[in-house]
């Protein structure tokens, strides 16, 4: 019976397809890579590497510890490579996200509310970042995440650095 | 003799080779051992029996999925979430030139009903339309028992996150075994220590060892959902069966091992490009062509969607530009 290796990428080892175009313009299909984008982000950067109206994928490299971070709906962070902790608090009532914030934003300082709970994730793992929570990342190593979420006002778009364009 | 299974479903008594031939519409759909034949008033087509319903059992299970099933570069189906078309060269360039191609709609409960007919009547207890070919029997010869079992499976459609209270559970041995090309992948859990209170919103689960025992191929299931946002994360081993034409835009994030992306022409199937996807790749498949996927090794792939249902209208008319991003 054959050995099958199943392969995954990593900050340290990733290498890239591409477009091989035939008759077609390589920017109208946005094509980039996880670990490519988070080797050259500074750390907890929330790169969008997809975007389908206002829901975005973000690419961050977690290193270190994260700001707090808020939000009023539900995100769902993918550890793809390394091993992140996660601590998540619920938000007072005056901690909320103003009206209509989609995505998160900065909390300023400690939350107020009750903790939660903790999380270790590694490679695979998917997280709840339920809504009305604050939550940090924390990572000894960088570790690279994968965030579903709405565009906020931290999302930062580098399609063109990011992006093949020929 | 036409023989009626239910109010909808127009079917024969079985033929030489024992299965029923189906009426729907303008269509007629019969089988033989090796092959599934379709006609229409302005022409006819042959498909190789286990590749027409392995297609099938996608466009049935995915109750005609978003936009364009096409069963190969001749017949499929579009999907208008309330009705499908049925079509025969609508989408290909030669048989529109040649006034050869037909399309009729229904509702989608009958034209369902027929298929799934269709479906349970062709499928011999052998054969798994959701299986890859090496790890299925075959689905040709004269019609020898059924395997309702697969061409039945539930799909999966998590309402907030795989392994969350109420919600889609995770897979174990008993029911889902590791699938025998993902032996490697690490089952482990995430430490998950809740407060007392919170246990049903302090929640994590290993994504890459729930997919590992998948055991069904190319079939999109929705493990998180952030308001239309969805991740449907899938296995992928050697040819997506359909060639999807897209109606809005879709994402690939290729999460193992690799895939390779044939790209055509949504309307007249003209080559567009070829998307090579290793680890940690991601590319958008803009709103107007068709794609179909080539995995040599099994594969996870996670396809995202967009499932606002005002999307198509948007794209259709033009409101919206047929790629997600300019830069």
């Amino acid at each position: 019976m054959p050995t099958y290796v199943t392969r995954f990428g990593s900050l340290d080892q990733y290498e890239k397809g591409g477009v091989e175009i035939i008759d077609d313009d390589p920017k109208r299909y946005t094509f980039s890579n996880i670990f490519d984008v988070a080797a050259h982000s500074r750390p907890y950067e929330k790169v969008a590497v997809g975007k389908n109206r206002q829901y975005v994928l973000e690419a961050i490299r977690a290193e270190g510890d994260s700001d707090w971070r808020r939000t009023a709906h539900d995100e769902f962070a993918l550890v793809m490579d390394g091993e992140v902790e996660v601590i998540l608090h619920r938000l007072s009532p005056d901690e909320e996200p103003p009206e209509g914030t989609q995505g998160s934003i900065q909390l300023g300082h400690e939350p107020a509310g009750p903790r939660m709970g903790r999380v270790v994730a590694r490679r695979g793992h998917m997280t709840l970042l339920p809504a009305h929570a604050a939550y940090r990342f924390r990572a000894e190593k960088p570790a690279v995440l994968l965030l579903q979420t709405i565009e906020g006002a931290d999302t930062l778009y580098r399609w063109g650095e990011i992006c093949q364009t020929h | 003799m036409t023989l009626l299974m239910d109010t909808d479903v127009i079917a024969s008594e079985p033929n030489a080779h024992g299965y029923a031939e189906f009426t729907l519409g303008e269509f007629h759909f019969r089988r033989d051992e090796y092959f599934v034949y379709v006609k229409w008033p302005t022409g006819s087509h042959v498909m190789s029996a286990d590749a027409f319903l392995r297609a099938m059992q996608r466009d049935v299970a995915w109750n005609f999925f978003y936009g364009i099933v096409n069963f190969d570069g001749v017949v499929g189906t579009v999907n208008h979430y309330g009705t499908v078309d049925l079509f025969a060269g609508r989408y290909n360039d030669a048989y529109r030139k040649a006034e050869m191609d037909h399309v009729e709609n229904f509702q989608s409960e009958n034209i369902k009903a027929t298929f799934e007919g269709m479906l349970a009547d062709w499928t011999n207890a052998s054969f798994d339309p959701f299986a890859s070919p090496e790890e299925t029997g075959s689905a040709f010869g004269d019609k020898n028992g059924s395997n309702l079992a697969a061409v039945t499976r539930r799909r999966v459609a998590s309402r907030r996150m795989v392994s969350c209270d109420d919600d889609e559970q995770l897979r174990t041995d008993a029911t889902h075994p590791i699938n025998r090309m993902f032996a490697d992948v690490p089952q482990d859990s995430p430490s998950v220590e809740p407060e007392p209170g919170f246990e049903s919103e302090v929640k994590a689960y290993n994504l890459f060892a729930y997919l590992s025992r998948s055991d069904v191929t190319w079939n999109p299931s929705v493990v998180s959902v952030c308001k239309d946002s969805l991740y449907c994360p899938t296995t992928e081993e050697y040819i997506l069966p359909i060639i999807h034409g897209n109606d809005r835009v879709e994402w690939f994030v290729q999460l193992s091992d690799e895939i390779i992306w044939a790209v055509e022409d949504r309307d007249t199937g003209a080559a567009r490009t070829r998307v090579v996807m290793k680890p940690g790749d991601v590319a958008s498949m803009p709103a107007n062509i068709r794609h179909q996927g080539y995995a040599p090794k099994r594969a996870m792939l996670l396809v995202w969607e967009n499932a606002d249902g005002a999307l198509p209208e948007l794209y259709a008319t033009g409101k919206l530009p047929s790629h997600p991003v300019d830069f």
